[in-house]
């Protein structure tokens, strides 16, 4: 089933709300200077943007669905995913490479969202923290890291998932020190480090 | 982000040829191939490079990795640094190439980075990523500022009094050890240049990274047979035991007979302004006993003309006790 874009918004919600007023607020601070990719789709159509860098069409594999959708060449696939079609599961860390809160799969392996164009994956398959379990039914890392409490303020935890699931299936030594040099991509500021390595390693002894 | 055009290449032909509009495939290119992204989006954000037109190369047939007739190996310009790092071949008969990419960025950016993108990875000097700040390399003329300010990463061999910046790249210091070709395919044909004349050292003309001209695109690096029975080890001495860049690193391929070492190949990470392959210290170890004095003293050679800067000095002996003791731990593996 295809979704035609732009992506339809749901009925106003809190977060709807405020994202709005949010890239509102930017928006107007940032009068005259090039937008931030943050703005970028609506920024597709300002009149003085040459005419062969408007949106372009794409379509997505999104946790199984097909979403095509037209977005500014600019676009991440972070920014495409939170703001085009609003999956803020996935979050917005440095949004530089450097973080890993931006962490999704794409065609099965883990990626920084924030350092890829959605252009770039016309076609390609993208799972994101919601495409991994439901809350009636966690997948086992989810159920993993309640179980040994791997966050604290939790806006790192769905890049932690989503790295430590493909971690799964890379080559991986036994040892906690292995897990550690395979996540180190993923900065957690509350420290939950000690319960996150737990909580993979309790996955993957399958325990 | 500046506004561009993305375009995707169909096949390597039209690559060169979109490329080839460009004024320069060098600092400030109009024109910028994109793979991996994960150097050039990151610098587009900080508009850094503020290229018009992007050729996405992603789909086009650059991304296998072969053996060739000669006992060699082919990696092409696509090859993601993670497949690269774990390809069986790799592991076997380059161990320092997969541990160079295995101790570069963090599992996410390895699925991501390229061949390519990884060999023309860019400074990660403070400077020249603010554009707020003077940078001969990004605006030629306006002066270095790191001389004299913040240089503890920076380097100490192959500076000029125009830039300081060092070359991050773990990949391409294995590649030099190991004496890579990189394939160019341009407008006028296809070439080849040896991975240590690849890069330019930055002169009066820091701008200039490497000796690519508009239009150029790498279709992939070749690696000579592997030498039977040498030793290989990268070493990476860094802040974090994690997801850093190298203070200093080492890449050496040993060939040791008798107790004496036969055949070196050095190169340093972390030091240069470009990947530093050292001809001194294969020169002064070549001959030699293979032991800790005999290592020392092509440490020593290796240094011998590092010119530090006003943060960064503790680095010259850093790099000497890296790869002193990296050549004693590949000589006793």
């Amino acid at each position: 089933m295809a979704d035609d874009a732009p992506a339809r918004r749901p009925d106003l919600t809190r977060r709807a709300f405020l994202t709005a007023a949010a890239g509102a607020s930017a928006a107007s601070a940032l009068a005259g200077c090039a937008p931030t990719s943050l703005a970028a789709p609506r920024a597709a159509a300002a009149v003085d943007d040459p005419p062969t860098a408007g949106a372009v069409p794409v379509t997505l594999r999104v946790n199984g669905k097909e979403q095509r959708i037209r977005v500014d060449p600019r676009t991440t696939l972070l920014d495409c995913l939170r703001e085009t079609l609003l999956l803020t599961g996935t979050k917005k860390g440095c949004d530089h490479g450097q973080c890993g809160a931006c962490t999704v799969h794409v065609s099965g392996r883990r990626v920084n969202s924030c350092l890829s164009l959605a252009v770039m994956h016309d076609g390609e398959e993208i799972t994101t923290i919601e495409g991994l379990g439901t809350p009636a039914a966690l997948h086992p890392m989810q159920a993993a890291f309640v179980a040994f409490d791997g966050y604290q303020c939790g806006y790192c935890t769905s890049g932690q998932i989503m790295s430590a699931v493909a971690l799964l299936g890379e080559p991986c030594g036994p040892e906690d020190a292995d897990v550690k040099e395979l996540m180190s991509g993923n900065i957690c500021r509350c420290g939950a480090y000690p319960n996150i390595v737990a909580a993979i390693q309790r996955v993957r002894r399958g325990a | 982000m500046r506004t561009f055009e993305f375009t995707r290449a169909s096949d390597p032909a039209a690559a060169v040829r979109a490329g080839a509009q460009a004024k320069t495939a060098q600092q400030g290119a109009d024109v910028r191939f994109l793979a991996g992204g994960t150097t050039l989006l990151d610098l587009m954000k900080l508009n850094v490079e503020t290229p018009a037109r992007l050729v996405d190369i992603n789909r086009l047939p650059l991304g296998s990795i072969e053996a060739m007739p000669d006992g060699g190996l082919r990696v092409g310009a696509t090859v993601r640094n993670s497949d690269l790092a774990h390809h069986p071949t790799v592991e076997r008969d380059y161990p320092v190439l997969s541990q160079a990419l295995l101790s570069g960025a963090s599992a996410q950016l390895r699925n991501m980075a390229t061949t390519a993108g990884n060999l023309l990875q860019r400074t990660r000097c403070m400077y020249f990523r603010d554009t707020a700040m003077p940078c001969n390399k990004r605006e030629p003329g306006t002066g270095c500022p790191a001389i004299g300010g913040s240089n503890r990463m920076l380097a100490i061999l192959g500076t000029s009094e125009h830039c300081i910046a060092t070359n991050p790249s773990d990949m391409n210091v294995a590649l030099a050890a190991l004496e890579a070709t990189v394939h160019v395919q341009g407008l006028k044909g296809t070439r080849t240049v040896p991975i240590g004349e690849f890069h330019l050292l930055p002169g009066p003309t820091p701008e200039r990274e490497t000796v690519l001209e508009p239009g150029d695109l790498v279709s992939h690096v070749t690696l000579p047979p592997p030498v039977p029975g040498s030793k290989q080890l990268y070493l990476k001495l860094r802040d974090r035991a994690s997801y850093e860049f190298a203070l200093a690193s080492a890449g050496v391929v040993l060939t040791v007979a008798s107790g004496r070492v036969t055949r070196a190949r050095i190169a340093l990470g972390g030091v240069g302004t470009k990947p530093w392959r050292s001809p001194e210290a294969e020169a002064a170890l070549v001959g030699q006993p293979a032991e800790t004095a005999s290592f020392r003293r092509a440490a020593e050679a290796a240094l011998q003309n590092a010119r530090p800067q006003s943060e960064n000095a503790f680095k010259i002996e850093l790099a000497k006790r890296c790869l002193t003791h990296a050549l004693a731990t590949a000589a006793s593996s």
